[in-house]
Parts: C-alpha cells; sequence; structure tokens
C-alpha cells in the first residue's frame, strides 16, 4: 500500500470515528439543548390539553376550555373534568416517572436494556394485586394503588438485598440476576393464581394490561407526592450519576459515596417505577425505550439526560394514550398494549445495535 | 525516610482467604514507587486498599498520619487520585468531560464550577498533550491517548498523591514509554508521589526510586531497584531463572530471563 493510499485509509477511518462519536447527539451546545427541553415542555402541555380534548365523546378546544371556566354541569363537561383530565395528568406523570426509573435503572445497571422491571417492580404489583383480590377481595382500581405499590417496593428491596449480597456490594450483573430471578418467581405465582381463580383473573386482567383509563384524580394525588420526591431526588442525583457511569473504582476514587448513591437512586426507582405501577398498572417500554431516545437527543450528561427523559416519557404516555383511543374505536386498546407496540421495534434495534458492536 | 502513605498490620482479603497479611508499608513522599510481584500476589489489592477501594480486614492506611477510612472520602480525593485497571468510559464521553470530573472533590452544593477548576482542566489537558483532542469522545480514541485521556482525569483532581493500577497495561512499547515518561516528567517538576503497579520488571527499575516486591502475602524485599533486583530476588519473587545486568542506556538493572529460544551465537563479541 502506497503511503497515499495509507493516509486515505486513516483518513477515513478519522472521519468514521468522528461520525460514530457526534451522531449520538443531536443536540450539542447548552443553548441548543435549553431551547429543545423548552419545546419537550410546550409539546407536553399541548399533548397534556390535546388528551383532555380528544376521544370518544366528541368535545371541541371551545367546549374543553369552558369545562375548566365556565362549568354548566352537562354530560361533556362533567366527562372532560372527572375523566379525561385525571387520565390526562396521570398519564403525564406517569410517563415522566418510568422514563426517569428506566435512566436510573440503566445506570445502576450498566444494561442498555435494563428497565424498573429488572427490579421486579411490574412482577411484585402484580402479585401483590392478585392475592388481595384472590385472598382477601379487594374491588377497587383504588383498593390496588397502595397494594401495588407495597407489593412493587417489597420485590424491589428483596432485589436490592439479593444483588447486593457477597464482598463487591451491589454490581450490575448480580442486579440483573436477582431481579430477573424474583421477576420470574413473582410472575410465576401470579398467573398460578389467576390459573386457579377464574373470577381473579376477570377482576384483575385489565389491571395487569397497564391502562391509565378510568383512574380518580384523588389516586393521583394520593401517590403524586411520592413521584413528586422522586423527580426532585433524581434531578439532585444527576451529576453523581454522571460519575457512577464510569465505574465504582473510579467514582469512589473521585470522592463519591457510592454505596450510599446506589442505595438512593434504587428508592427513588421504587417511587416513581412504584408509584407508576400503583396508578396505572404495569405499563411497559416507557422505561426502556425513552432514555435511549434521551441520549440520541442530548448526550450522555445525567443533567441533562433525567429532564428530557421526564419531558419525552410523559410526551410518549400521552400519544399513546390517546391513540390508544382511536385505533379500534368505539373499544380502546390498553395503553400498556400501545407503548409495546411502539416500543418493540425500538427494543429490537437496540438489542442488534448492542450486538453487533460486541 | 519521609512518608505521608502508611500501612499498619494491614490484612486483606477475599472472603476467608487472606491476600495481604499484616503488612506495615511505609511510602517514600516524593518518589515513584513500584509494586511487583507475580500474578496473584496482592500488588493490585494492596494498592486499591490504599486508595480506600476496598475495606481492609483488618489493620489500616494512613495518610498524613490520619486512618484513610475515618477520613472523609472527598477529603481524601482532594490529596490521593487512583487510576483503576483499565476503566472504561461511556461510550460518547468526551476528553473533556472526562477531565472535568477530576474536578469531583472540589465541588460541592455551595461551590459549582470555578475558574480554579477551569484552570486546573486546561492544565491537565496541556500535561497529557490532548488540548487538540479535548472534543473527541473517549472511546474513539487510540489505546495511548484514552490512558493519557484518564491520567489527565486523574491530574485534573490536583493531589499530591498519584495512585495507578498497571497504567500501560495493553499498550504497546511505543505509548508505554509515552505514559512513563509523562509519570516520570510529573514526579520531577511537580514533585507528586507516584504510587504504581507495573508488570514490566526492566521498566519498573527504569522509572522507580523505591521498588517493593511483594510474595506470600508479605513484602519481601524493598528498596532502590539497583540494590535490591538481582538473580535471587527475581528466582524468589517470580520463580524465574534470569540473569540481571545493567542497562546499557541507563544503567538500571536489566532482567534477562532464561527459558527457551533461538540462539544466534556471535562470532566476536
Amino acid at each position: 500500500m502506497s503511503d497515499n493510499n495509507r493516509l486515505l485509509v486513516s483518513a477515513h477511518k478519522l472521519d468514521q470515528d468522528m461520525v460514530r462519536g457526534n451522531a449520538f447527539m443531536l443536540l450539542k451546545t447548552q443553548f441548543q439543548k435549553t431551547v429543545g427541553l423548552y419545546l419537550c415542555l410546550v409539546l407536553l402541555l399541548f399533548l397534556i390539553c390535546a388528551s383532555i380534548v380528544y376521544g370518544y365523546t366528541d368535545t371541541s378546544w371551545k367546549v374543553a376550555l369552558e369545562a375548566f371556566t365556565d362549568f354548566n354541569g352537562s354530560k361533556e363537561h362533567l366527562i372532560l373534568q372527572s375523566v379525561r383530565l385525571p387520565r390526562s395528568l396521570i398519564a403525564a406523570c406517569i410517563g415522566a416517572s418510568l422514563a426517569i426509573s428506566g435512566v436510573l435503572m440503566q445506570t445502576l445497571t450498566k444494561n442498555p436494556l435494563a428497565s424498573p422491571e429488572i427490579f421486579g417492580i411490574n412482577a411484585g404489583a402484580g402479585l401483590a394485586v392478585v392475592i388481595s383480590v384472590t385472598i382477601f377481595s379487594a374491588g377497587s382500581t383504588q383498593a390496588y394503588t397502595w397494594v401495588s405499590f407495597l407489593g412493587a417496593a417489597i420485590a424491589a428491596i428483596g432485589v436490592y438485598i439479593v444483588g447486593s449480597f457477597g464482598r463487591e456490594g451491589l454490581t450490575p450483573l448480580k442486579l440483573t440476576l436477582a431481579g430477573s430471578v424474583v421477576a420470574v418467581l413473582f410472575s410465576s405465582i401470579t398467573q398460578g393464581f389467576l390459573v386457579i381463580s377464574e373470577t381473579t383473573l376477570d377482576q384483575v386482567l385489565f389491571w395487569l394490561a397497564g391502562s391509565v383509563q378510568g383512574r380518580k384524580l384523588d389516586t393521583l394525588t394520593a401517590v403524586l407526592p411520592y413521584l413528586a420526591v422522586g423527580w426532585v431526588i433524581s434531578l439532585l442525583l444527576a451529576s453523581k450519576l454522571n460519575l457512577l457511569s464510569m465505574g465504582d473504582d473510579v467514582a469512589k476514587g473521585l470522592g463519591l459515596k457510592v454505596g450510599f448513591i446506589k442505595l438512593t437512586a434504587a428508592s427513588c426507582v421504587i417511587l416513581l417505577a412504584g408509584g407508576a405501577v400503583a396508578i396505572a398498572g404495569p405499563v411497559g417500554f416507557i422505561g426502556i425505550v425513552i432514555p435511549h431516545i434521551t441520549r440520541a437527543i442530548i448526550g450522555i450528561d445525567h443533567r441533562w439526560i433525567i429532564p428530557y427523559s421526564a419531558m419525552l416519557g410523559g410526551i410518549l404516555l400521552l400519544a399513546a394514550d390517546i391513540l390508544a383511543r382511536y385505533v379500534i374505536m368505539p373499544q380502546e386498546v390498553p395503553v400498556g398494549v400501545m407503548t409495546a407496540i411502539i416500543g418493540t421495534p425500538f427494543f429490537i434495534h437496540i438489542a442488534r445495535k448492542g450486538f453487533n458492536a460486541n | 525516610m519521609d512518608s505521608a502513605i502508611k500501612t499498619e498490620a494491614l490484612t486483606l482479603s477475599y472472603g476467608e482467604h487472606n491476600i495481604i497479611d499484616e503488612l506495615d508499608l511505609a511510602i517514600p513522599k516524593g518518589e515513584i514507587t513500584v509494586f511487583i510481584g507475580s500474578n496473584g500476589c496482592g500488588k493490585s489489592t494492596l494498592l486499591r486498599s490504599i486508595a480506600r477501594l476496598l475495606k481492609p480486614k483488618s489493620g489500616s492506611v494512613l495518610l498524613n498520619g490520619e486512618a484513610i477510612a475515618k477520613l472523609p472520602t472527598k477529603e481524601v480525593a482532594r490529596k490521593m487520585s487512583i487510576l483503576p485497571q483499565s476503566p472504561a468510559a461511556p461510550e460518547g464521553l468526551t476528553v473533556m468531560q472526562l477531565v472535568k470530573q477530576g474536578r469531583y472533590p472540589y465541588q460541592s452544593w455551595l461551590k459549582q464550577w470555578s475558574e480554579e477548576d477551569e484552570q486546573k482542566v486546561e492544565a491537565a489537558l496541556a500535561a497529557t498533550g490532548l488540548v487538540e483532542l479535548k472534543d473527541r469522545p473517549v472511546d474513539t480514541l487510540s489505546g495511548g491517548q484514552r490512558q493519557r485521556a484518564w491520567i489527565a482525569m486523574t491530574l485534573a483532581q490536583d493531589t499530591e498523591f498519584l495512585l495507578l493500577d498497571e497504567p500501560t497495561t495493553y499498550l504497546d512499547m511505543t505509548h508505554q514509554i509515552e505514559i512513563l515518561d509523562l509519570l516520570f516528567d510529573l514526579n520531577e517538576k511537580e514533585n507528586r508521589t507516584i504510587i504504581m503497579v507495573l508488570h514490566d520488571l526492566n521498566l519498573a527499575c527504569r522509572y522507580a526510586h523505591h521498588i517493593v516486591a511483594l510474595k506470600n502475602k508479605k513484602v519481601c524485599a524493598q528498596g532502590k531497584p539497583e540494590s535490591i533486583v538481582n538473580r535471587s530476588l527475581v528466582k524468589e519473587v517470580f520463580q524465574m531463572a534470569c540473569e540481571v545486568t545493567v542497562d546499557p542506556l541507563f544503567g538500571t538493572p536489566l532482567c534477562i530471563p532464561h527459558g527457551k529460544g533461538r540462539y544466534i551465537v556471535k562470532e566476536s563479541l
């Protein structure tokens, strides 16, 4: 090979390298990122309103506005206030919470396919709900809230403890293994209950599919403080998560209290994903997909990832929920199914990308 | 001997199995100290423990006379930096972002990014020759550049003590020398105390002022390379027969292993 050729090859390689590094970020400067975040906020607010306006009961933006400014007791106004409003706000809050908890899980496990589910959150909540229905004959969605929150927390704490056994403390591999085992165990017990008791199956089937429909505003206000605490702590953790993503040894060497930060992050996952499953049942894929989309847009700095993923999570869930009303109208698709339909191609894409990289 | 890092009756273990047993060691200040020993002798474990990455089973590590386990970890990070063995940066992290993390020990809720932080980062990039590459993602750099970027991060930490666990592993000869020259300069010009684990005995002899040879959970010899490295030490530490001669360039001990290989008889010596 002549020197000239060699130079060309190395220039080409350099070019590829540059592209590879930069293709990771859509928005590069501080200014672009700030503007982007505001745009996301505007889109989120727009979708919150759109979610109130659009659906089976035909309304218009004007009627929707009147329902809140000049309430007249009509059927439309009632639906807008007591059904659409809670549904819209719940979708926004849950989407944001699931997305943040997904970011936290992926950083904790250093596994790009991690989601709150790895912590056994949904499996724990599902089992708790099924037990409460079968044994204690709990009936309402309201009753499910605290039961599932408790179930999610117990499962996650269990996974954390099992994953922390041994000398190294909580490692990504042990956490992933412990989580998978606990999730499978809980799901199979849940399946067992459902096979034995058909009435339970009927009652919880809709809950198990995950939905933001038919929840009251009270449910949200009851859980919102937990979600809010989770949001704030996650934002405060952001710069420390940057350190954590460089590996435990490096982070410890820089003076980060690694064990404490991991425990705090894990507690946030319980608050956020546990709170989300308590309100809406298991809604999948937001926790996996959103962190990846976010990183593609703004890179790997958690100080941006956390707020951006919160916005995008809310946006995706609201959009999925609005779509869910139109796919098989007048019936509705559970939003958990919608997010799965949107999320699965992404999931495969990420898995393939990771596989090719190795 | 002036020393600011000491171990007292330090015992390290993995489970029941002790790696280092009741070790009393003093690291000379302002010098380059290199830990040598065979694979699995505990030299990396000892370094990690000195850097508080690994809790001792018993005994303690003293930094300027104080037990390191009792000091706030951020305070320790302002005095001592550690570069672990083959660290991995998240994909897409730029050199600049990596080096900036070195200032973490100086930040708090009240004290955010300052002029001094900026200067230390610039100085670290300059010392490692990475100014031109500062916006490149670390994972697109060559092995030697990548290692320099990590060293730049520890330099930005602006510490008196610099600990490195096999900083030349996976590097070719050119880059090994490049990294060790950089560390040598840091010691010479800025008087930083450097403690590292190296596999290459000859390079250890060339760059270290002080060598600590580990064997059977203990220190089997320590001192200047030229006073302690000889046939019997190498035999004892590495279970390897060798000749020790003098490096024709540097005058430091040069170890030539026995074993098999092609013999070419020289016609005239």
